[in-house]
């Protein structure tokens, strides 16, 4: 397992330098010099503008941009810095752990909500309460996240407030811990809670059927821990490699959360950066992402293991 | 519906004339888009305590559609059973509440089934799911569990049992997961154990070694036998009584004896000559001509008429009945004296 998961790692570092190459590039061909735009309207001394893109290398061909930039990382944990000179580790910090909060309050909901919603799915299965439970996660995967967010922030967030008095759920900012995040939390998990309720009722049907759960029963044990026992630790399979890989594109995905709810977060900071062209934020950000979801792969995979004794790494 | 706790059911002994188990007149029918599936229809047949019952039928007889009635692990629906009754020492288990008939399964009446691969659960140790019959059905700690399923392994014979309790059944060989199919099936030391094809999935040699094991549990402990098999070879040695079963009905049911010597039943005699024998070596092996019946277009009168050598035109319109022979044996057969002279085919 060790070996494994040191392969993996290893495995990891050309993922990284071509995920980081990739974006790289990308940002380097948009058009428009960042230089000019930082400047904004008025107009600085050619001299200057000079200075700063010598400074920033930015007069040098792609790869060898890429190459101080990798370098700095690797050498001095360095990940470059904005044109105002702040670094860009210390401009993430603080965001990344509202991001992460907001990534782990979505997942925390898609995995209760769903799980329960497909368990019961499925129990009822061919039922009036089946055929309402798929038709809701159906709806849901239909309406984009922008649509949820704004009309949820406008019935939960101020409708409500005017109805009750009180502020439960708050429309913007990080300010009042877990409660800033429930809101923006179910928005950005919508539609994974969709997927999870018809995979965990798909996969639990599937499970009911199988032969050892008929030995269950012949076993003369209760129908609650028939499903709960035998029936619930098989299906768990599937429905953990979903999650796990979905921690990565709830990530992703909170750049529109993120931005509808004002939260600074990263996913804020990679719509400014791109806006700005601001190449070590968005380079930076995406490295992060991309560690992310291989991190987060990884722990299926090991978890694969632990779910199911079949698999054995070595 | 009539609630009968398990404490109503005698602990032992039956009720005068009342066999351990009885099946009577069972019927057991599928809903399905095609229509309905009458898989059992009118099956009948008496199990006593020490006594083995070999149910014999191809695939699609209803075998195992009567013994998973009899377990209660149906799924109903599509499945329902619209008449017949399950009396086990006297009680009708059809009649008992769904938590009664909890407390008879495993418990009472155990099951073994077909493919012991994927009838134990994959995911936990074979040792978990043989101590969960004693810490679920008798409150014991996970320690005195896995006490007692050390003490199973051992007596079903699997080697180095307290090495292999943690092990997981696809680190088994085929044979081996069978014993532990049956360490859990006779746990609570039940008073019937149905097994469904045991030896279906393994080797020729082990087949007969789990067979030997089968007998010599019921040996020490006087449980009743249910033994459903398609395979004529496993049931001479081990059977006291046989019930031929085609198209969801009894067609004969006898002793062993008196089945080998000489069938009274032309399916019967059918599956008795597709046997290969060493003496008829190089001949064509026989085979019984045609295919089972479809179950949603059962043939008129007789259902086994479309492939029968002694047909007349009444086994087309006339269902036969269960005719006695003797006091142990009947035919349903309308030419069963035929059959059983052996004079034509």
């Amino acid at each position: 397992m060790g070996r494994y998961v040191i392969r993996r790692l290893i495995q990891a570092i050309p993922v990284l330098l071509g995920a980081t190459l990739f974006i790289f590039a990308i940002v380097f061909a948009l058009p428009g010099d960042p230089v000019e735009a930082l400047a904004g309207e008025k107009r600085q001394d050619p001299a200057i503008l000079a200075v700063i893109r010598d400074q920033y290398h930015l007069n040098d061909p792609l790869l060898v941009q890429y190459w101080h930039y990798i370098t700095g990382i690797v050498l001095e944990g360095d990940f470059g810095k904005t044109f105002a000179g702040v670094p860009v580790t210390q401009l993430l910090a603080g965001k990344l752990q509202v991001t992460l909060n907001l990534a782990l309050v979505a997942l925390t909901l898609e995995a209760v909500i769903g799980v329960l919603l497909g368990l019961w799915a499925a129990l009822r299965r061919g039922r009036a309460t089946d055929t309402a439970i798929l038709a809701s996660t159906l709806l849901l995967i239909s309406i984009p996240t922008l649509v949820t967010g704004f009309v949820l922030q406008l019935w939960l967030g101020v409708w409500l407030k005017q109805a009750v008095g009180t502020e439960i759920f708050p429309i913007a900012g990080a300010t009042q811990g877990l409660k800033s995040y429930l809101l923006p939390g179910f928005v950005l998990a919508g539609t994974s809670i969709a997927y999870l309720t018809r995979l965990t009722r798909t996969s639990l049907v599937e499970t009911l059927r199988s032969d050892y759960i008929r030995t269950a029963t012949a076993k003369g044990l209760s129908r609650r821990r028939v499903v709960g026992r035998h029936g619930l630790r098989n299906a768990l399979i599937p429905m953990v490699t979903y999650l796990g890989a979905d921690l990565g594109a709830l990530m992703g995905g909170a750049v529109i959360t993120e931005t509808i709810f004002n939260l600074p977060g990263i996913g804020k900071q990679l719509y400014d950066g791109v806006y700005l062209r601001e190449q070590p934020i968005v380079v930076g950000i995406v490295t992060i992402l991309v560690l992310v979801y291989i991190l987060a792969n990884l722990v299926v995979d090991m978890l694969y293991a632990v779910l199911d004794p079949r698999i054995r790494y070595e | 519906m009539r609630k009968t706790s398990l404490d109503t059911l005698p602990a032992e002994g039956g009720l005068g004339n009342e066999p351990l188990l009885a099946v009577d007149n069972l019927h057991v029918e599928f809903a399905t888009r095609a229509g309905l599936v009458r898989a059992v229809n009118g099956v009948s047949y008496s199990l006593n305590p020490g006594e083995t019952v070999a149910v014999l039928g191809e695939s699609g007889s209803g075998k195992s559609v009567t013994a998973q009635a009899i377990m209660g692990i149906l799924d109903m629906p599509p499945a329902r059973i619209p008449q017949g009754e399950v009396r086990f020492r006297g009680t009708d288990l059809l009649k008992l509440s769904e938590e009664a008939r909890t407390q008879v399964r495993g418990q009472r009446i155990a099951m073994i089934f077909q493919d012991a691969l994927s009838a134990l659960n994959p995911v936990f140790t074979v040792g978990w799911q043989i101590s969960e019959m004693f810490r679920v059905h008798r409150g014991m700690s996970k320690r005195d569990g896995m006490k007692k399923a050390v003490e199973l392994m051992d007596k079903v014979r699997i080697p180095a049992a307290k090495q292999r309790i943690n092990d997981y059944p696809h680190q088994f060989s085929g044979g081996m997961r069978q014993r532990i199919m049956i360490a859990m099936s006779i746990a609570l030391d039940p008073e019937v154990l149905i097994a469904d094809e045991p030896t279906t999935a393994l080797d020729v040699t082990v087949q007969a070694q789990i067979m030997e094991l089968l007998a010599e549990l019921q040996r020490e402990s006087n449980m009743g036998m249910i033994l459903i098999t398609h395979d004529l070879g496993v049931v001479a040695d081990v059977a006291d009584k046989i019930a031929v079963m085609y198209g969801g009905r009894i067609v004969e049911n006898a002793s062993v004896h008196d089945i080998y010597k000489s069938p009274a039943h032309p399916y019967t005699k059918g599956l008795l000559e597709s046997i290969p024998r060493v003496d008829l070596k190089g001949q064509e092996l026989y085979a019984i001509k045609g295919l089972p019946p479809n179950l949603l277009d059962m043939p008129t009168g007789c259902a086994f008429h479309p492939r029968c050598p002694y047909r007349q035109d009444n086994c087309v319109t006339d269902v036969p009945p269960l005719h006695e022979i003797s006091g142990t044996r009947n035919s349903a057969c309308h030419y069963w004296r035929e059959v059983l002279d052996g004079d034509q085919r």
